[in-house]
């Protein structure tokens, strides 16, 4: 038991709902290695959803911000309101913007 | 053919065929179910689940059907509640206790490449219904195959103990897999009307892609035995599916009828 312990990693699961879409962050699994992740994420994530396709990667492959980043990375884009898309018509009909 | 368009001569042929079919889910998906709770981690506690829920949905649409051919009435909850073991057709393969993980992953191995070649065929069969159930269970016996191979490979290509605990379990359960090709009467019959594929010619198709996954898990492929075991086709079963009854049916024979 300790052995698997051991060669475990963690990995995030991101899943798809529909062709096009962008694959959101579902959660994450345990596995040895890519296949047997892929495998746990479908039974964990993708068994009760609508889901075209899976990524997982592993969580120690992603180099994230830390707390103490979000006054130089996020503060910035608050009184920015002009870099957003508010001034345009979306025609009817149109999804995904 | 469908329900209707079926030869009267054929029912009771087709009923026993059906049975076996759905006796093999049944037990398989009972014997899975009792890993719930005790996987090894997590994620594989729950892919356990899934694959025993796969096989008790295929056990109830192929003992609806089996019902219907009887035509006596009998649902699928009778069949499965309300049969002692000499009334279950299913192989001895599936019936034997769930060992430890590497004898449940290697029995599901070995019956996932034969259920994916059966389902295969069986979609071209004339009985239209089960051509149907068929297509259906194959997308989910495909997966358990891609599950339990990868397994196969970790646990053979794994650590020394992986790899004697799965060449143990292949020895113990080779003598069990010639029973899933034999052909009898019953079965001669339906290969006749075209209705379930031969079963003798799928043997080394099986074989092939069997070994094909025991070589990329470094194991052996174990020498055949003098004599398989046999019988569970006709009802002669090991002490263990008794056993297996007596937890799974005793509900609905201590409170016959009930409901919740």
């Amino acid at each position: 038991m300790a052995e698997m312990e051991n060669c475990m990693r963690l990995w995030e699961v991101f899943v798809q709902p529909r062709t096009g879409a962008p694959h959101e962050h579902a959660g994450s699994v345990r596995a040895t290695h890519a296949e047997m992740a892929l495998q746990h994420a479908r039974d964990v994530y993708a068994r009760r959803g609508p889901v075209v396709s899976i990524w997982v990667v592993p969580t120690d492959a992603i180099y994230a911000t830390r707390p103490g980043d979000e006054g130089p990375f996020f503060d910035p884009a608050d009184n920015k309101p002009y870099r957003h898309p508010l001034f345009y018509k979306v025609p009817h009909g149109v999804k995904n913007i | 053919m469908n329900l209707e368009t079926l030869d009267a001569a054929l029912r009771p042929a087709l009923f026993e065929y059906l049975l076996c079919l759905g006796d093999d889910a049944l037990i398989l998906g009972h014997r899975l179910s009792e890993w719930c709770g005790h996987g090894p981690y997590l994620e594989e506690d729950i892919a356990l689940a899934n694959l025993a829920l796969d096989c008790l949905g295929h056990a109830e649409a192929l003992l609806t059907l089996a019902g219907e051919v009887e035509g006596k009435g009998r649902t699928a909850d009778d069949l499965a509640f309300l049969r002692d073991a000499y009334d279950f057709r299913n192989v001895q393969l599936v019936e034997l206790p769930r060992g430890d993980f590497a004898f449940t992953i290697t029995r599901q191995f070995l019956f996932a490449t034969y259920a994916c070649l059966l389902y295969e065929a069986l979609q071209q069969s004339a009985f239209e219904p089960l051509a149907g159930i068929a297509a259906k269970a194959l997308k989910e016996m495909r997966y358990h195959l891609r599950h339990s191979s990868e397994w196969m490979r970790c646990l053979g290509d794994g650590t020394e103990e992986s790899h004697r605990r799965a060449q143990t379990a292949l020895d113990e359960l080779w003598m069990y897999t010639g029973e899933l090709f034999e052909v009898d009467d019953t079965l001669r019959t339906l290969i006749e009307a075209r209705i379930a594929p031969d079963m003798a010619a799928l043997q080394p198709k099986w074989r092939e892609q069997v070994e094909a996954v025991l070589r990329e898990a470094t194991l052996t492929v174990p020498e055949d035995p003098p004599y398989m075991a046999t019988g569970g086709r006709r009802g002669h079963h090991t002490e263990h599916l008794g056993h297996l009854l007596a937890e799974m049916q005793f509900l609905q024979r201590a409170y016959p009828g009930a409901q919740w």
